[in-house]
């Protein structure tokens, strides 16, 4: 391809993925995709060095098992079942979307437009919903079974 | 006639000049605005009136063209599509579109999106070369078959849709929303046989598995052409090729056009007499 004339730059980088700007929810939900993908990433790496001290000495295993008592653990516990449940939900929705299916067919452009994103809001919205609600019963179960 | 009342409307905007420096810095114009009065309009003011030295690109000033693209507080637009009005602002911060190269002021430079465009082949691609070159007949297309791209005939290639995408925020090379729109289009269309071609460029690693259905290109498409829908059903087709679901795909036959036409139906007569009209002007 050919490379233009020395010019400035101006990609947005990583900005681009996290700054949502003034679009609509499913940028957003994009973005919140992303952020729950890296902390269940997180989560997993966590996991995996603690389980590792199971092999270990009981004591090291032990005092592993003391930190994760703590309530700031058990706060990370909480979001890690938050992201769960939302990226699972909205895996899904892309899978489907993805595939074209709940989108619409193709419809002349006449103003004011309404994109096939906006016309299946209510699947996202949905989603959203879901979300929330399991939110809200995990959020339950945090503050009173401990 | 009662005279429009004129408002004081702050112009925040990113200059950049390469002979100059590799900094941009915003420069700041008040400009008196009337209602209706276009982002666009705008600039010419400013250029006309206080700083000759702006450059922005523009040409037909009704969406058409697709010259102007540019992000209007932070979103992308079309400048002479966007009402001052409407922003609902008293401060109006202009820049240049992001993830394509700036040449100088607000003016990016969008052979990239050219270049693109090109990969796609955005031609009708068919195997019956002889037939192409010296047509005997036409191609047969139904309304139905029209319908399935026609919303994507409509693409001005403003490069707002690869200025809103993630995904060419960060990789230079994917082919972005505008190509792969394209892709679609050609792609569907009864009478185009070139889906092998195009099918490699889209399924290669820059193509349109990078698309990760953020809808942005959509929400912000000056002319509702949709490019998300485009890329979704792209990977239906590609999906459904790979696994043989859709069987293979029958081309347009050539129809004969009819050689008599329906007998042409005599000229309206006038309800108006010229000459009395002009006598009463």
């Amino acid at each position: 391809m050919r490379e233009p004339h020395p010019k400035r730059k101006n990609y947005l980088g990583i900005m681009g993925w996290i700054w949502g700007g003034n679009y609509r929810i499913e940028r957003y939900l994009y973005t919140l995709h992303r952020v729950t993908g890296l902390g269940i990433l997180l989560f997993f790496l966590v996991h995996l060095c603690v389980t590792t001290f199971f092999r270990m000495q009981q004591q090291s295993w032990e005092a592993a098992m003391e930190i994760l008592h703590n309530p700031w653990f058990k706060l990370g516990e909480y979001l890690v079942v938050l992201a769960f449940a939302y990226h699972s939900l909205n895996g899904l929705r892309l899978i489907i979307q993805e595939l074209g299916f709940g989108m619409g067919k193709p419809a002349p452009p006449i103003y004011p437009y309404r994109d096939s994103l906006r016309k299946s809001r209510r699947w996202s919205m949905a989603l959203v919903g879901t979300a929330a609600l399991i939110a809200l019963v995990f959020l339950y179960d945090f503050l009173v079974g401990g | 006639m009662k005279e429009l009342s004129s408002k004081n409307i702050t112009f925040k905007i990113r200059r950049y000049n390469p002979e100059k420096s590799n900094k941009t810095h915003f420069a700041t114009f008040v400009v008196p605005t009337t209602r209706g009065m276009t982002v666009l309009d705008a600039l010419l003011y400013i250029k006309e009136n206080l700083d000759s030295t702006l450059a922005f690109r523009t040409s037909c000033r009704m969406a058409i063209c697709g010259s102007c693209g540019m992000l209007i507080n932070k979103y992308p637009h079309l400048a002479c599509h966007t009402q001052i009005e409407e922003l609902k602002t008293k401060t109006v911060t202009v820049e240049p579109l992001p993830n394509l190269p700036v040449i100088k002021d607000l003016v990016v430079d969008l052979s990239p999106l050219f270049e693109k465009h090109k990969l796609v082949k955005p031609y009708i691609i068919r195997a019956d070369r002889p037939e192409m070159d010296n047509p005997t007949a036409e191609f047969a297309q139904s309304p139905e078959e029209l319908e399935s791209f026609l919303q994507f005939t409509y693409c001005v290639k403003c490069g707002i849709c690869i200025s809103a995408c993630p995904t060419s925020a960060t990789d230079k090379q994917f082919l972005g929303p505008q190509a792969l729109a394209q892709c679609y289009r050609y792609c569907t269309d009864s009478r185009d046989d070139g889906e092998r071609e195009r099918f490699l460029l889209a399924d290669s690693e820059n193509g349109i598995w990078h698309c990760h259905l953020a809808g942005a290109c959509s929400d912000a498409c000056p002319k509702g052409v949709d490019p998300a829908l485009a890329i979704q059903l792209l990977k239906r087709q590609l999906v459904a090729r790979a696994t043989n679901l859709l069987g293979k795909r029958e081309l347009t036959p050539l129809v004969t056009p009819p050689v008599h036409s329906k007998p042409k139906l005599p000229f309206p007569q006038f309800t108006v007499n010229d000459k009395t009209d002009a006598r009463e002007g």
